[in-house]
């Protein structure tokens, strides 16, 4: 019996306990499910959350180079240096040699950070020179850290500031072809997902979510040679003429090209102030009326209205012509001259009677096909289009004033696009300041036509042409002179701006350059006095630069043997 | 009974190299990731040096430099016109 009884507790205790075990692996089970199963997702996100890291994968900006390869903009990384003030607090003894390498103030770097105790980053200084930022590193000190940052050189410096422009300090374009083609040099940051430690140590790179889209070169169509000559030599004439301000454009003819194209004033991209007065590039921004070099169009649609031919008599006496109650004159009286004469003389009474036996129509519409009025497509941000307004709402003194240039406005830029159609024989093309542009020439007028005016052209450079200090040794040059009043809200002021838009060589044309100086203050004030020098100095050195052959280079290897003995240096010392 | 004994043992083993492979392609891909991180640094590292010798280079030859070197160093000039021999070829 007691034996019954003592087999009998056991196996009920046995039987308890299996069901005790059965109930908990039940219950085990259960929660391996729930967490396996039912709250996997959550569970595995925040464990990951815990050493999975998000990363981006920095990109460098785009270089921008002339057109021989020269970099204009380099980005180029530079160190940073960052604190975490908790962790470099803890041993202030470290503040004094880390404010003696960044040269500041040891108490007050340390009250700064003081202030600032429970944050986990500072920025204490950015764009380090490398060796102050080599100092830092051989430091090592805990809490002091360094980072890599791209910064933005301009080599160039204020001589292609107006064109290329310059970022921010995020490095987004701001100004010039930096705004422009900020898409293309900037490219696209990646992101790729890596695991780190609890010191925050990446162990491993686990996937690239997002390929890292490297910024792209720039190439331009800017020579760096031309641009420094252009702009050396538009500084020399805006501060000899006490001038306001000046704009030098050169462009290549066959191609459409911008060579060179500088302002003053400018400024220091590297490092761009608040002055906006040096920051627009004038020469595609700002427009002026262009006086007396419009004549070079208005001609040319006398030509193809078929009202005048080169030789044509002109009766320019007595020096002034009455349109309408107002009076137009000439600078003196010409007297009797011919067409071709109104340009070399720069006959205003000329213009204004061939400009009034045209339906306005025609005058217009040569206007509108050389580009007036239009924005040339250049891509420049900001670019100005001009004023030309339609000949429906000319009046007939409006017809007469638009014949030399008053009443329209234009920018440098358009000057050079509509002379380089002219000196192609007809053929417009969009100025491109980019390499690889797509600017197919159009017909915009018969060659026969372009062809006279260019000859007609060529006598302003003559004897007794407006624009003879625009010569170039050894080389043909045509070209035309202007010089505008500038308008105020009082009428037309005492305040000029001379012009010289003119192409070399003339035989067979290559560059076309448009010089303008706004308002010269002392005392020369005429287009062939004050921007026809600079021309000659920059269309002689571009002609040399560019190794385009003089127009009639047979007859000056013959006459060439009579060489000037004088050592260079004496006879030429600086003066260029 | 002999058969599935032995299907058993291969799949046994079969499990255990490819956790052994799975572990060695680990590490493998850690190692091949350090090493892989070092080389892209080098690469920063020569793009970086590349630029700041470009910029080295566009100051040094800095039209501006070179020329006030040519005329006030060496006493060099522009040639003027009658300087120049235009020869034919």
């Amino acid at each position: 019996m007691s034996k019954e009884i003592q087999n009998a507790a056991p196996i009920g205790r046995l039987y308890g306990f299996l069901l005790i075990f059965l109930l908990c692996s039940v219950a085990l089970i259960a929660r391996a499910v729930n967490l396996q199963v039912t709250e996997t997702e959550f569970l595995q996100g925040q464990g990951e959350a815990r050493f999975m890291r998000e990363q981006e994968i920095p990109t460098r900006r785009g270089n921008i180079v002339d057109r021989s390869g020269e970099p204009l903009a380099v980005s180029t990384p530079v160190d940073s240096v960052w604190v975490h003030p908790g962790e470099l607090l803890e041993a202030p003894e470290n503040i004094a040699p880390l404010a003696a390498v960044l040269k500041s103030d040891a108490e007050e770097m340390e009250r700064h950070l003081n202030q600032r105790s429970g944050k986990e980053f500072v920025w204490l200084r950015r764009r380090l020179h490398p060796d102050v930022a080599a100092a830092i590193e051989a430091l090592d000190l805990p809490g002091v850290y360094l980072q890599k940052e791209y910064r933005r050189f301009y080599p160039a410096g204020e001589v292609a500031a107006h064109i290329i422009g310059f970022t921010n300090i995020d490095d987004v374009g701001q100004e010039g072809l930096e705004l422009t083609y900020n898409d293309w040099l900037q490219g696209k940051p990646g992101l790729r997902r890596v695991i780190r430690d609890r010191l925050g140590r990446t162990i491993e790179h686990s996937e690239v979510l997002r390929e890292a889209e490297h910024g792209r070169d720039l190439s331009l169509t800017i020579d760096r040679r031309l641009q420094y000559l252009a702009y050396r030599e538009l500084k020399q004439t805006v501060l000899k003429h006490g001038a306001n301000s000046g704009s030098v454009v050169l462009l290549d003819i066959t191609s459409g090209e911008v060579l060179a194209m500088v302002n003053q004033p400018s400024f220091n991209p590297n490092q761009p102030g608040t002055d906006s007065e040096g920051l627009r590039n004038r020469a595609v921004t700002d427009v002026f009326e262009p006086g007396s070099v419009m004549k070079t169009f208005s001609i040319a649609a006398a030509l193809e209205a078929g009202i005048a031919t080169p030789t044509m008599p002109m009766d320019t006496n007595p020096g002034s012509i009455n349109v309408s109650g107002h009076t137009i004159s000439d600078h003196q009286n010409y007297g009797l001259i011919d067409v071709t004469g109104i340009i070399t003389k720069s006959s205003n009474v000329g213009a204004t009677k061939l400009a009034l036996q045209m339906e306005s129509e025609q005058l217009w519409s040569v206007y509108d096909r050389f580009g007036f009025g239009e924005v040339t497509g250049s891509g420049f941000p900001g670019e100005s289009a001009g004023v030309l307004r339609n000949y429906r709402h000319w009046r007939r003194v409006e017809q007469a004033t638009l014949s030399y240039g008053y009443g329209l406005s234009v920018t440098v830029l358009q000057l050079a696009e509509a002379f380089a159609a002219i000196a192609d024989e007809g053929r417009l093309r969009r100025p491109s300041l980019v390499q690889g542009a797509n600017n197919p020439a159009v017909s915009v007028m018969d060659p026969k036509y372009a062809r006279e005016v260019a000859a007609m052209l060529e006598t302003v450079t003559g004897q007794t042409g407006t624009g003879k200090a625009a010569r170039v040794g050894n080389y043909r040059i045509s070209g035309k002179t202007g010089t505008s009043r500038k308008a105020s809200a009082a009428g037309y002021a005492s305040r000029y701006i001379a012009t010289f838009a003119g192409f070399a060589p003339s035989s067979d044309p290559r560059l076309v350059a448009i010089v303008t100086i706004n308002d010269p203050s002392a005392g020369e004030y005429y287009g062939g006095l004050v921007a026809a020098p600079l021309f000659s100095t920059v269309m002689g050195g571009a002609l040399r630069l560019m190794n385009i052959p003089p127009d009639n280079y047979t007859a000056v290897v013959a006459q060439s043997p009579a060489l000037d003995p004088t050592p260079i240096g004496d006879i030429d010392g600086g003066a260029d | 009974m002999n058969t599935r004994l032995l299907i058993v043992v291969l799949i046994l083993g079969a499990v255990i190299i490819s956790a052994l492979g799975v572990v060695y392609a680990r590490h493998q891909n850690r190692q091949l990731d350090v090493h892989l991180s070092e080389l892209e640094n080098q690469r920063d590292d020569v793009i970086a040096e590349w630029s700041r010798l470009q910029l080295e280079q566009a100051w040094l030859g800095d039209a501006g430099n070179i020329e006030s070197t040519a005329r006030d160093y060496l006493g060099m000039g522009t040639p003027a016109s009658t300087h120049i021999l235009v020869i034919q070829r």
